[in-house]
């Protein structure tokens, strides 16, 4: 952030305050993740008798992979990995085309039934998942959907463990939509037209101009979807009973309920936040401005 | 970035401005008809995957539907709201407890966002790296979350052995999750904890709009750390604070996983909230027509509080 002219340097007494508050909060934010990776590298013992000291948060003692490798053996924990990378990647990879061209639709584009149509989409912002997530089940086990019989294809009623049911109805959101509009008024019209009197499509429009120049805005929509998509719970947990088709979170709740194995259980949480962990590092400065962004939702 | 204003009229500010080329009835056909091409995936998805939902939602809510049934599905009328508000103490339970949830994660999330995001917007050294540390709770999944504080919480858990240590020995230890007194507020706690750096975040976006110039013009009338708070910063985060209570309100009210892993609503419905109920009532025992019912009184409650912020920010823009 840019130091406005004119800022007082704080006061040595009152910078030494702000950073001791700040380093106590930084504890009370970290303990927790400290402890979950240190203990998934230690045996179960160790982690009880640990507990009432420094050394829960300290990797020392008997330190091994060996919880790793135990949650490897018990459950296909890769399959689990598989399935939710290839349900966030479809999630937010066809997100950013179906949502970015709805938004260009919206914002630069004359159309009947646009007004309506952009009052629908800012309508469903004020509908959380939780509150459609009991009839939707009724409504996926209603959808007609192609099945292999025989070397025949026929059609079937029900999506419930598949992966579209996982995918499709989080694909397009009122948000991202909402978000591609904002992003895409601001690049002035008088390009369009220019591109129209040399013969260009709408489409190509869309592709070669409005898309190369709104990458911040892609950017921010793909993290704002991928987060929800790699952490989904609720959903798949009550569409999705076979194992195969099983994302990680659902999984690690299962694998929870059955294990008492707590360095084991460590172990499988961490495997699981290290890897957003480590993205988020990475492009920090990128998550920070999409929540900023998220700010205009209302 | 004004935090919040009626998306609508920002939205109808996005149509195209005057246009200054003549055009042709061809071109308008073809505008019009790749407007509709363009938008039709998304409109198609949201139709099939959020609006038809709301609407059978609203029509199971009246019926005794099942999901696996052989009698045929038909409507009761009010039943299943008569049932939940006279015959269902569950879901009396669970509507107190997720307003006691909100009315306390509310505040405090709220307060403690503000208190970070100050500490953070304070020109110092390192200043990032606190905010990025404030945040990486977010980013961790909900679900990991309840299942490391789970384990903080048990009896001979973090928790309890560092309450053991600090009161030289005093503190028996209590099984935080397995007492219906404390296994709500345990909750509680590490709601806040996870969520808390999201709206750090949203309160910074705020705090830097409000222009340097005021904080000195206020100096030189001689206001202190307090005064300046109280009359520069207090007013000049009125739309972001409507804004972080209304999306924490919200948020609040649709708890559902950290029960789902941590306690299944227990010990003695403790702490079943309203959406909890809901999947439990709907898909777990399969009674569709009323886990739908149950919904849908969620869905009211997060009506009245978006209402509540278009009256509060009726008089922007």
């Amino acid at each position: 952030m840019a130091v406005q002219k004119g800022e007082r340097v704080l006061s040595r007494r009152r910078r030494l305050w702000i950073y001791l508050a700040m380093t106590g909060l930084a504890v009370f934010f970290l303990f927790p993740l400290v402890f979950m990776f240190v203990s998934s590298l230690k045996p179960d013992g160790q982690i009880l008798s640990d507990v009432g000291g420094w050394r829960a948060f300290l990797p020392v003692g008997d330190i091994s992979v060996d919880n790793y490798s135990g949650v490897f053996d018990r459950v296909p924990v890769g399959r689990f990995l598989l399935n939710s990378v290839i349900v966030t990647t479809v999630v937010v990879v066809a997100g950013l085309v179906v949502n970015s061209m709805a938004g260009f639709a919206l914002s630069r584009m004359r159309w009947t039934g646009r007004g309506v149509v952009l009052g629908v989409v800012i309508a469903t912002l004020i509908v959380p998942f939780e509150t459609i997530a009991v009839p939707m089940v009724y409504w996926v086990t209603q959808l007609p959907t192609l099945v292999f019989e025989n070397g025949w294809i026929a059609y079937d009623f029900g999506w419930l463990d598949t992966y579209e049911v996982q995918i499709i109805p989080f694909i397009a959101n009122g948000f991202s939509v909402f978000l591609f509009a904002q992003y895409f008024k601001t690049i002035p019209t008088a390009i369009d037209e220019a591109a129209r009197i040399d013969g260009a499509g709408w489409f190509t429009i869309y592709r070669r101009i409005a898309v190369p120049l709104s990458g911040p805005a892609f950017a921010t929509v793909a993290i704002l979807t991928f987060l929800p998509a790699w952490n989904q719970y609720l959903w798949p947990s009550m569409v999705v009973q076979d194992e195969d088709l099983r994302p990680v979170m659902v999984g690690m709740q299962y694998f929870f309920q059955e294990n008492t194995a707590w360095g084991e259980v460590m172990a499988y949480t961490s495997m699981i936040t290290l890897p957003v962990l480590v993205v988020f590092l990475a492009f920090q400065r990128a998550f920070v401005s999409s929540v900023a962004a998220s700010g205009v939702k209302g | 970035m004004t935090a919040i204003s009626s998306p609508e009229r920002r939205a109808a500010s996005a149509a195209p401005g005057p246009v200054s080329r003549r055009k042709t009835r061809g071109d308008l056909r073809s505008e019009r008809r790749a407007g509709w091409a363009m938008a039709a995936p998304a409109v198609l998805l949201l139709l099939v995957f959020l609006i038809v939902p709301v609407v059978l939602g609203f029509v199971l809510s009246f019926t005794n539907a099942r999901l696996i049934s052989p009698e045929p599905t038909s409507f009761t009328g009010f039943d299943n709201f008569v049932r939940a508000f006279t015959a269902d103490p569950t879901f009396f339970r669970s509507l107190l407890n997720t307003f006691a949830f909100a009315a306390v994660v509310v505040p405090v999330q709220a307060g403690l966002g503000l208190v970070l995001a100050i500490l953070v917007n304070q020109k110092i050294r390192g200043a990032v790296a606190f905010r990025v540390v404030f945040f990486i709770p977010v980013v961790t999944s909900i679900v990991v979350v309840s299942i490391l504080w789970k384990f903080l919480y048990q009896p001979d858990g973090l928790i309890n052995s560092f309450l053991d240590s600090i009161t030289f020995g005093a503190w028996q230890g209590t099984a935080w999750l397995n007492n219906p007194s404390t296994a709500l507020a345990a909750i509680i706690v590490l709601s806040v904890w996870q969520a808390v750096g999201f709206h750090m975040l949203i309160w910074l976006s705020g705090l830097q709009t409000i222009p340097g110039e005021l904080y000195e013009a206020a100096r030189i009338d001689g206001a202190g750390t307090w005064r300046q708070f109280r009359d520069v910063t207090w007013p000049g985060l009125r739309p972001t604070r409507v804004f972080v209570l209304i999306t924490i309100t919200i948020a609040a009210l649709g708890l559902f996983v950290q029960i789902d892993v941590m306690t299944q609503g227990g010990p003695v419905d403790s702490t079943s909230t309203l959406v909890y109920h809901a999947v439990r009532m709907g898909y777990r025992q399969q009674q569709i027509g009323y886990g739908s019912a149950l919904s849908l009184v969620f869905f009211v409650l997060v009506l009245i509080v978006a209402l509540v912020q278009r009256f509060l920010t009726r008089d922007k823009d």
